[in-house]
């Protein structure tokens, strides 16, 4: 009697001991699904506030219609610095009055032409404060192309969307769109790393820490 | 399925190792060290456009030309300006912290009343309108009561228009009391004024001369124009010669003396004497300028006799305490120079000695024949551009001139302004000699000898108007306060910078709009006048200060607002004499020129030290203090965290029984201090060296409480036969 009771107990512990660990065993896999697609899907979704640019600016029509490519409108002064993205005069030379029909177009003048207001463009290869970049020494002494760094801009013909982290409120092409941080091109990416990176390859050494955080 | 405590904790494993094989543990890292840099109270440099301004720096009397780098309309840095015939792109360091001092938290914001004691600090903010109203009904008051006389006037300079405008002004209303802070170049120019008959400044033409020998003047520590000193002693160095050519007679080693060629440790108060040796030695060698004395200088044999007799290289070695052939070395070097300079001074330029002294340095200069011509001594003209009529008088400001000045200075007098009497007759009378008192551009309750005597002063003045930018200690004591914009925020004119041989005007301007609500005490003044009215109104008859500048530079205004500066390039100065003899005189109506020992105060057997002040271009000791940044620059061996360090030679602190990590008390007639010990081989037994500048009770937490203040252990000594103070120290204790 004892021994089947005994027997009985035992294979109930047994089964319950099963359970036990099945569940628990399940509960570790169901933690660790869910921060992975935390971690991988969601983290990146949240961390990005999504934002448009004032003007959907299409590069590609403009392109066509300079001479000097990118330096036309993207050049560097007399005093050797760069004058980034072009002040609103340059776009009020050739659009005083609407050139063509796009909505856009329509935007540009009568909201910012008109009244004379500055295009608050928002910057995708803006770098944190910390850091000290000088367009002179990459692409006038070293002749460096644009899209090197900046990626095939000069060919698309609407803007994309601008991704801006929540916390740092540096763009989202620094660390890169990858949230893993693992790039394919050279301009996917443009954190210390990858700048050290091409230093490394090009002059040999990655430079001293005040050379670029002054 | 049992959801227990174990499940739970499996499930926070699974989270955990998941999370750690996302990337999103190291992209938190790296976007929490780009956050914090981001904290609102972190300082990041503004981005902006970079701009440039010229303009000139009032921070002293050199009036070096400045270029202010701004970036987004913020100043960020200030510059020597290139080529400027001053300071050629030069700066000093305190030039260099303007935007520290246009940043500063002790700035005033506003005009602000008294509420609560004198001292406390508590104010109230009032509108301009509200201040000017009540200045100028305390001001009418006086003028009802016809006691006009009992305003006077406490001003930096008597040169620029700002200042000769408060002069003015004060004159027009009835007061003969317009206090000038002077200088030892004051007293110089008027020894070249006594022996030559020339009224102008005092100027040196060092780029051309090849031999300098300073009596105590810190050539390197401030005096004259610094920059330009800086680089006038630079060039010296730098020229290939094997001559000595920088002679720096003082007691200590100051760092002049250090970069000198040769340096003479004279018994402080004594080194004019070294000046009359070294005149022995042209005399008796005939090595003087033969012709230019014999043509054109008179009572040459009272002078010759005198030095012959009385000032023998052996006897000054006694007086002064440097071995003789120490002197002769010395003597025989300005001999051989071409040009030669020498200058008499002490530190900075505002200590002084006797004028019998400063005469003695001169006749030196002129048995070389360094008078009126290159690499020597001649004078510029002195504020030759205002050119304003006569005050318009009424009859109560006629009678308020005639009232004596209570400084006693006459037309007879050396010195235009004798500070130190204003501040001994009206601490020493029963009545208000003063009831109202404006101060420009000066710290007089900081900066002023004896400050026990000038509190005592200041607490009989019953209302006391400051124009200062800071809360100094003058601004403290004040009743009402009407902050001058700074100078990178205001227009004015900065005159002939001290001892620059050819007149230069430089333009003051703004190079920011003001940061807060003060206003230019020019336009105060202006508008004060306007609410007197009559004759006061009448001589002070602009619209607002910037007319009025415009007005008085005249032709000047055009070139100096394009180019910044006006300079009289073909200026030559004058080869005459316009004594009475048309001769340069070595005898004046005050004797000849000699070593005149000015005693110093306190009677050698309860006060058996020496103390002189030692003076450095790190220590800012006039109006302006000294920014935090220069406060870091002091070694250790002047300020050591609060304490202030005196230097006493290794014997003298051996016979006193000192270590140097002791703190003693320092004791002089008019005053205590505690100060600390720095024990140094380079400044003479017997004698103590205090760093000059420190010791503020105002400002901020930056300078305030960090020293003692000079000021506070000397008071003035006079000259018996000049009337001048010619304090260079006094005797004193140490108490352990």
């Amino acid at each position: 009697m004892s021994t089947f009771d005994d027997q009985s107990k035992s294979l109930k512990c047994q089964a319950k001991a099963c359970n036990g660990s099945v569940t628990i065993t399940l509960c570790f896999i169901a933690g660790l699904a869910v921060s992975l697609i935390f971690g991988w899907i969601i983290f990146p979704e949240l961390l990005y506030s999504q934002k448009k640019q004032p003007i959907d600016y299409n590069h590609a029509v403009h392109l066509g219609l300079v001479d000097d490519s990118c330096n036309s409108c993207h050049y560097f002064r007399e005093d050797g610095s760069f004058s980034g993205i072009p002040k609103l005069e340059n776009c009020a030379a050739c659009h005083e009055e609407a050139q063509g029909e796009s909505k856009a177009e329509l935007e540009l003048v009568e909201k910012y032409v008109k009244p004379g207001r500055e295009i608050p463009w928002l910057v995708y290869s803006k770098q944190p404060d910390c850091v000290f970049f000088s367009h002179a020494s990459h692409v006038k002494r070293d002749g460096l192309e644009c899209i090197t760094c900046h990626g095939n801009i000069g060919n698309t013909t609407k803007t994309r969307i601008y991704e801006e982290n929540r916390i740092t409120g540096v763009s989202r092409d620094i660390w890169g769109s990858n949230i893993a941080g693992i790039k394919t091109n050279s301009w996917d990416r443009m954190k210390m790393d990858d700048c050290a990176d091409c230093h490394e390859k090009m002059v040999g050494k990655k430079d001293a820490c005040f050379v670029c955080h002054k | 399925m049992k959801v227990d405590r174990r499940t739970f904790l499996s499930f926070g494993m699974g989270a955990a190792a998941g999370t750690a094989l996302t990337p999103l543990p190291w992209k938190l890292i790296d976007d929490m060290s780009i956050w914090t840099q981001n904290w609102p109270w972190t300082p990041v440099p503004l981005e902006g456009k970079v701009t440039y301004e010229n303009s000139t720096c009032t921070l002293c009397p050199g009036g070096c030309g400045i270029t202010v780098r701004k970036i987004a309309n913020r100043v960020v840095k200030i510059e020597g300006r290139k080529n400027h015939p001053v300071n050629n792109g030069g700066i000093c360091m305190l030039g260099l912290c303007g935007p520290q001092l246009l940043y500063s938290p002790t700035r005033i914001k506003g005009p602000m009343k008294r509420i609560g004691q004198r001292g406390e600090g508590k104010w109230q903010n009032i509108s301009w309108e509200q201040a000017i109203s009540e200045l100028s009904s305390k001001l009418k008051s006086l003028r009802d009561n016809k006691k006009t006389h009992k305003l006077a006037s406490i001003t930096d300079s008597d040169k620029s228009i700002r200042t000769s405008l408060i002069n003015r002004f004060v004159n027009a209303f009835g007061s003969p009391n317009t206090i000038n802070l002077t200088s030892s170049d004051d007293i110089y120019s008027k020894v070249i004024s006594l022996m030559q008959g020339d009224n102008g400044c005092c100027s040196y033409d060092f780029e051309n001369s090849d031999f300098i020998i300073s009596f105590g003047c810190g050539l390197l520590d401030g005096w004259g124009s610094p920059v330009r000193m800086f680089q006038v002693h630079s060039k010296l160095k730098n020229s290939c010669s094997n001559n000595i050519q920088i002679v720096q007679v003082e007691p200590r080693l100051s760092n002049t003396a250090s970069k000198s060629d040769l340096w003479l440790a004279a018994n402080p108060g004594t080194e004019a004497a070294i000046a009359m040796a070294i005149s022995h030695y042209l005399i008796k060698e005939n090595l003087y300028d033969d012709s230019f004395i014999r043509r054109e200088t008179k009572n040459f044999d009272a002078f010759k006799e005198l030095v012959l007799y009385q000032y023998s290289p052996e006897k000054v070695a006694e007086i002064t305490g440097v071995k003789v052939n120490k002197i002769l070395t010395a003597a025989k070097a300005f001999a051989k120079a071409k040009n030669p300079i020498a200058v008499y001074g002490r530190g900075k330029g505002d200590l002084s000695g006797s004028l019998h002294d400063y005469m003695a340095v001169h006749c030196l200069n002129a048995l070389k024949g360094s008078i009126n011509k290159q690499g020597g001594i001649w004078t510029v003209p002195e504020k030759n551009y205002i050119k304003w009529p006569e005050i318009k008088k009424d009859d109560i400001a006629i009678a308020g001139l005639n009232n004596k000045r209570i400084d006693s200075v006459t037309e007879k007098s050396i010195l235009k302004s004798i500070p130190e009497k204003f501040i001994e007759n009206i601490s020493a009378s029963k009545e208000n000699l003063i009831e109202i008192l404006l101060i420009s551009e000066s710290n007089p309750c900081h900066s002023l000898l004896n400050t026990k005597e000038v509190t005592k002063a200041f607490n009989k003045i019953p209302y006391i108007v400051s124009f200062s930018s800071f809360m100094d200690e003058t601004s403290l004591q004040s009743d009402l306060v009407l902050p001058n914009h700074l100078y990178l925020e205001r227009y004015d004119d900065a005159q002939t910078p001290k001892g620059f041989q050819k007149p230069i005007t430089g333009l003051v301007k703004p190079v920011i709009e003001p940061l807060y609500n003060t206003k230019n005490t020019g336009d105060v003044i202006i508008s004060l006048a306007k609410e007197l009215e009559g004759t006061v109104l009448e001589s002070i008859p602009w619209d607002n200060y910037l007319s009025c500048l415009k007005e008085t530079l005249n032709n000047m205004w055009k070139p100096l607002k394009d180019n910044g500066y006006y300079i009289d390039e073909n200026y030559r100065p004058s080869n005459r004499f316009y004594t009475a003899s048309r001769r340069f005189e070595f005898n004046t109506k005050y004797g000849l020129g000699q070593f005149s020992y000015i005693e110093p105060e306190g009677d050698i057997k309860n006060y058996p030290l020496t103390l002189i002040p030692c003076e450095t271009i790190r220590l800012a000791s006039g109006y302006i203090g000294d920014s935090p940044f220069m406060l870091k620059t002091l070694d250790d061996t002047v300020l050591k965290g609060n304490d202030l360090l005196i230097e006493i030679n290794p014997e003298t602190a051996k016979k006193l029984g000192l270590n140097k990590c002791q703190k003693i008390t320092l004791q002089t007639p008019k005053g205590e201090v505690k100060v600390g010990i720095n024990i140094y081989n380079g400044i003479r037994p017997g004698v103590i060296g205090i760093p000059k500048g420190l010791g503020h009770s105002a400002y901020d937490e930056y300078l305030s409480g960090k020293g003692i203040n000079y000021n506070t252990l000397a008071g003035p000594v006079e000259d018996k036969i000049s009337g001048i103070n010619a304090c260079w120290g006094t005797r004193a204790r140490i108490v352990t």
